[in-house]
């Protein structure tokens, strides 16, 4: 009872009054009415709050909490248009000043008094060396990711979990001079092996020099890409409801059928945004590829000729000696790679999208 | 299409946890067992042991005999896939596949199986769902996501999934602990109509359950926490509600224990 004063003193913000006592008999309701209160939240009124309702603050922690999220969102928003904004303001100026075609034109020569590029043979290095790359890591990234989730024993699956994500933090330029120096040599053996047994096939054909190909680039960028969508789809494997893979052994699915039963349509959308961030990370690797490729400017779909460029290793390599135009220039190339990665973006967001029925009654 | 179970010393570990001990009891055709106790008696991993399934967990063994109709299913040579499609499942939680339309979820073990033909899934769907009282309910969305059913309808779907493969015992764990009453009544309706074709055995923490589906009851129980479980009495299921000859299960049934 002694508490009481200070109390009545903090309920004037909400009027609130206790019946604590006051002008009832002293007995047993008058104690139970006040033990919880002394016991549970000394100086308040319970956190049941004891009288009227307090008002709605107008301003709190939650609206604040509100508005951070809010500017952080918008804040996105506003980033992404400025590097459009940017991009658009810097390579308009050079595409008028292009004399040739900037999608046909098979050249870069952005520098000379008439400025000539063309986009065309960077935007296809680009595709055809990411595409190519993944073709190579994804299913053995899969298959590693499967390896560690379902079939090694924990301890061993943790560790070389960690190994694959060590393998995401080595630099590109290691990759890059790695691939040029070293890894090139047994590429350019077997680039001649299958030229000469394969080069009927058109993209093993031409007549050499092998080696700084396509093919070089995209087994360096497989082994880049390869940690993210491992590590990635590993996670999505782990979060398969134990219930369910029960439910497919319990059907007398051995292993692998479980997995196919279970695991893998419902990692489906995680293995696609895997994918997705492999296929984001391929198209924009840049020092790698400008190390690794043969840089020369022509569509072609030979593999393994010296040869191939893309349009960030582009941007690597011609940035240094560009004038105002050649900047200009190289910035409507990056335009565009802005866009193929939207599109890429944009395109496996539909494709989750599509199956959303079923995959959102499955969280 | 009904089988006979027997365990001999049915011994289950969790790595170096002995969880039941020495579990003997024989399960006849075409009845329904219940298996009752307090929680962490060892009934779940019982129940586990019989299709196998205690051996998916990292480090779960089980020691014993347990044999379908004479033959021993922890054999060395015998196929635990074969064993499991014997032995269905029906578990605690439903739980259809989540990225499976009803139909793909009933014809999924079918499919495990090799089964491909179209008109034998198709009669094999609206045979087991009709077996599982769920056929009027979802016949004209069978292409919708299992998922988007009520509890009670998945667990029926779970059941049409087990019974579709067609196994000679159905196993169930606490089929309706995560259900409604009336979902529950429908589920205990269909166990009646099911036991014409299969050995049911279920566990359940419900007695009135126990006491109004089953035709056997056995009773585990634990000493202390730590100690494995062991059987205390198996008996008809009248005979356990209404003169048990065990002090203990006398205790459990009137609720002064556990």
């Amino acid at each position: 009872m002694g508490e009481t004063p200070p109390r009545s003193a903090d309920a004037g913000t909400g009027g609130i009054h206790v019946a604590s006592g006051h002008g009832r008999p002293a007995g047993a309701s008058a104690r139970v009415a006040e033990a919880p209160v002394s016991t549970r939240t000394p100086g308040g009124d319970g956190l049941g709050g004891g009288g009227g309702l307090p008002r709605a603050r107008a301003f709190g922690a939650e609206r604040a909490f509100r508005g951070l999220t809010l500017a952080a969102g918008t804040a996105v928003l506003v980033i992404i248009a400025a590097i459009a904004v940017f991009l658009i303001a810097k390579a308009v100026p050079a595409l008028r000043a292009n004399t040739a075609n900037f999608w046909t034109y098979e050249g870069w020569s952005p520098n000379d008094t008439a400025p000539k590029f063309g986009i065309g043979t960077l935007a296809f290095g680009t595709v055809l060396s990411s595409a190519l790359a993944l073709l190579i890591a994804v299913p053995v990234a899969l298959g590693i990711a499967l390896y560690l989730s379902h079939y090694a024993p924990r301890r061993l699956g943790t560790a070389l979990g960690f190994l694959i994500d060590l393998l995401a933090a080595v630099p590109s330029v290691v990759f890059g001079l790695w691939g040029r120096d070293i890894f090139v040599n047994p590429v350019r053996d077997f680039s001649v092996w299958l030229n000469t047994y394969f080069g009927w096939i058109p993209i093993f054909g031409g007549d050499g020099p092998f080696g700084k190909s396509i093919m070089l680039g995209a087994l360096v960028l497989a082994i880049m890409v390869l940690p993210i969508i491992t590590s990635l789809s590993r996670e999505v494997f782990l979060q398969t409801p134990t219930a369910n893979e029960e439910a497919a052994l319990a059907l007398g699915a051995t292993r692998w059928e479980m997995i196919r039963t279970a695991v893998l349509p419902y990692g489906r959308p995680g293995i696609i945004a895997a994918v997705m961030l492999g296929l984001g990370r391929a198209l924009g690797e840049t020092i790698a590829l400008a190390m690794t490729l043969g840089i020369t400017f022509g569509i072609s779909f030979n593999l393994i000729e010296n040869g191939g460029n893309t349009i960030a290793a582009n941007i690597a390599n011609a940035f240094g000696e560009a004038n105002d135009t050649g900047r200009g220039a190289l910035i409507a190339s990056g335009l565009v790679l802005f866009t193929i990665t939207l599109i890429v973006n944009i395109t496996a967001r539909a494709i989750i999208y599509r199956r959303r029925e079923f995959t959102e009654s499955a969280a | 299409m009904a089988k006979r179970v027997d365990a001999t010393n049915v011994t289950a570990y969790y790595g170096g946890f002995k969880a039941i001990e020495n579990i003997n009891l024989t399960v006849e055709p075409k009845t329904v067992t219940a298996l009752i106790g307090p929680s962490g008696c060892g009934k779940s991993t019982f129940l586990r042991s019989i299709n196998r399934m205690h051996e998916v967990l990292p480090g779960a063994r089980v020691e014993g005999d347990l044999t379908i109709d004479g033959q021993n299913i922890y054999d060395r040579d015998v196929d635990v896939t074969a064993v499991r499609r014997m032995i269905g499942m029906v578990f605690q939680r439903p739980n259809p596949f989540p990225t499976m339309s009803i139909y793909e979820n009933v014809v999924a073990g079918l499919r495990l199986n090799g089964v491909r033909k179209k008109s034998i899934l198709d009669e094999a769907a609206e045979n087991s769902l009709r077996a599982a009282n769920l056929w009027n309910e979802v016949k004209d969305r069978l292409g919708k996501p299992g998922a988007g059913l009520s509890g009670g309808q998945q667990q029926r779907l779970c059941i049409a999934r087990t019974i579709a493969v067609e196994p000679q015992v159905v196993l169930m764990d606490e089929p309706c602990s995560a259900l409604d009453p009336i979902s529950t009544l429908a589920i205990e309706d269909l166990m009646f109509q099911l036991k014409d074709k299969f050995t049911i055995i279920i566990v359940t923490h419900n007695m009135q359950q126990a006491a109004r589906v089953s035709d056997r009851t056995a009773f585990f129980s634990i000493e202390e926490t730590g100690d494995p479980g062991r059987l205390i009495e198996y008996d008809n299921t009248q005979k356990i509600f209404s003169n048990p000859s065990q002090k203990k299960t006398e205790d459990y049934i009137t609720g002064r224990f556990g």
